[in-house]
């Protein structure tokens, strides 16, 4: 730059390089064409729209007061409901310990078991859990078990990939230590890598169960158990005073969840 | 010296933590209790392994008639519609939203405010605000789009607000002391510092809305999931297989798409 000032050579300094440049342009422009051609084609029916105040209105209306007889259905869906997430999400813990340890790239060392275990992870996290939940309906009839292997399917992705790089990120001194000792492999994982995971795996599955919860409270929409299916008699028999109960319930529920959770958080991570 | 010795050779390297096993045991309990309140049994997992066979043997393989696969054509790029669309005015609606949530730029009152509206769109699952949109401007696309904005809005208002209140505070400054009115503090001091998270949350956000436009079609709300759900009544399990498929191709396209664009804006 100096020299640029001292010869008299004035150049115009640009933040991108032309191709950083025409990378933005490019995703600029397709964003643009996708916005536009989705605003074009999406099938809206405006018949609908012009009552759509009135039916707002209407919908709230009928909400409130709400309908106190339909309680005992909500607490027991509730309950249902807090079961279903919790056991999901230890069963998920259980099952992504497994595929977190083979898309670990220090611990696996073969490039074909890191792909297959990102491929596990990535189709858990792709299919959503009232997809998962239709699919174990299908299987196990309707109800909280299959609710709960759709929670722990669903969360396997989840709770996988976060533990993968967790595992990842360990120190090599202490597993170098214990497999200069002569520790077999069992106690390298369980002295050596699980002490330094562990705080992570408890603030994912914290995180995980927190999620659960309000995923959990939807599975019954499919029949899947919980305090969704009392959502969905309501909603089907358009009771909208009890379906306004189960929603004040389930946003109540999310709250506490919401404050239990980073108390817990603060307190031990 | 011989009387230290023996008590170190014979220290436990890893001595038992009775409190942790406690917690494990207590961790156990709860599963086999909460189990018996699902009336989870070992019979109903057995039965369910055999049903497992007979459902995956119908699923296998994918149906892919011209006529089916026109109609998962269809879906999914409503859902894809759903999706962008869902972004664009999420995204669009979150930016004030952050912007005022954000503590160090804004007054408290202003920022509690917009801090509990963030709050109260995250509370609710978006298919259960599907459900309300559907009742309110009736079946179809629309529904799962305005109910995938309130998800984005509230999503990535408080990410933003996050990445705001990080900011550096003098780069604010230094704007401010040349005499520059709010909106040009925010452009020349705020935005540059978190233009490219800025970036990183769009892509994700429109990630999740993708894999949540598939879902909202189950409650009415448009999309792949209304013809998943249809072919799942109709019991057509061949045709929910690829469905499941395409959506898994489809995910997975993204996400290698959303690393280059990723690279593209760092």
């Amino acid at each position: 730059m100096s020299t640029a000032v001292s010869t008299g050579i004035t150049r115009e300094w640009q933040r991108f390089t032309l191709g950083e440049r025409l990378g933005r342009y490019a995703v600029y422009v397709v964003s643009a064409i996708a916005i536009i051609w989705s605003l074009r084609t999406i099938e809206v029916i405006p018949e609908f729209l012009y009552d759509a105040p009135a039916q707002t209105y209407d919908l709230f209306e009928r909400m409130w007061p709400f309908d106190w007889r339909f309680w005992p259905t909500v607490l027991s869906g509730l309950i249902e409901t807090l079961h279903t997430a919790t056991l999901g999400t230890l069963m998920a813990l259980v099952l992504a310990a497994p595929v977190a340890l083979l898309a670990a790239r220090n611990i696996t060392r073969s490039v074909a078991l890191n792909q297959l275990a990102n491929l596990i992870l990535v189709s858990s996290r792709s299919v959503n859990s009232l997809i998962w939940a239709l699919l174990f309906v299908a299987i196990f009839g309707p109800g909280a078990l299959a609710g709960t292997l759709a929670i722990a399917f669903r969360s396997i992705g989840f709770v996988g990939k976060l533990l993968g790089e967790a595992i990842e990120e360990a120190q090599k001194g202490p597993i170098e230590a214990l497999t200069a000792a002569g520790a077999p492999p069992m106690a390298i994982l369980l002295k050596g890598y699980w002490p330094q995971v562990e705080p992570s795996f408890w603030s994912v599955a914290l995180f995980r169960w927190d999620i659960n919860v309000r995923e959990s409270a939807v599975l019954g929409l499919v029949g899947a158990g919980g305090i969704g299916v009392a959502l969905d008699t309501a909603t089907s028999n358009l009771y909208w005073d009890q379906a306004g109960l189960v929603l004040a319930t389930i946003f109540t529920v999310v709250v506490l969840t919401e404050i239990v959770t980073s108390r817990i958080r603060s307190k031990i991570i | 010296m011989s009387t230290t010795l023996p008590s170190r050779t014979l220290r436990d390297a890893f001595p038992a933590n009775w409190t942790v096993r406690a917690l494990w045991l207590g961790l156990v309990l709860y599963v086999i209790y909460a189990a018996s309140i699902l009336q989870i049994t070992w019979a109903r997992f057995v039965i369910g392994l055999d049903q497992g066979g007979k459902f995956l043997g119908r699923m296998w393989p994918p149906n892919v008639q011209a006529q089916k696969v026109q109609l998962i054509t269809e879906g999914m790029l409503e859902s894809l519609q759903i999706a962008v669309l869902a972004t664009a005015f999420g995204v669009l609606l979150a930016l004030p939203l952050g912007l005022i949530a954000a503590r160090n730029l804004t007054p408290p009152w202003a920022s509690w405010t917009a801090r509990a509206l963030i709050a109260l769109l995250r509370t609710f699952h978006p298919v259960i605000v599907a459900i309300l949109f559907v009742k309110a401007v009736g079946f179809g696309a629309l529904a799962g789009v305005l109910a995938l904005v309130v998800a984005s809005m509230g999503f990535v208002g408080k990410l933003f607000a996050e990445a705001i209140e990080e900011i550096s505070m003098k780069q604010v400054e230094a704007v401010r002391a040349t005499g520059a009115g709010f909106l040009s503090v925010l452009i020349m001091g705020v935005l540059p510092q978190v233009m490219a998270r800025f970036v990183g949350f769009i892509i994700y956000q429109l990630d999740s809305n993708l894999r949540n436009s598939t879902m909202v079609g189950i409650v009415g709300g448009g999309g792949i999931g209304a013809t998943l759900f249809t072919a799942y009544q109709r019991f057509d399990y061949d045709v929910v297989l690829t469905i499941l498929l395409v959506i898994i191709a489809i995910i997975m396209l993204f996400e290698v798409v959303s690393t280059r664009i990723r690279k593209v804006f760092q």
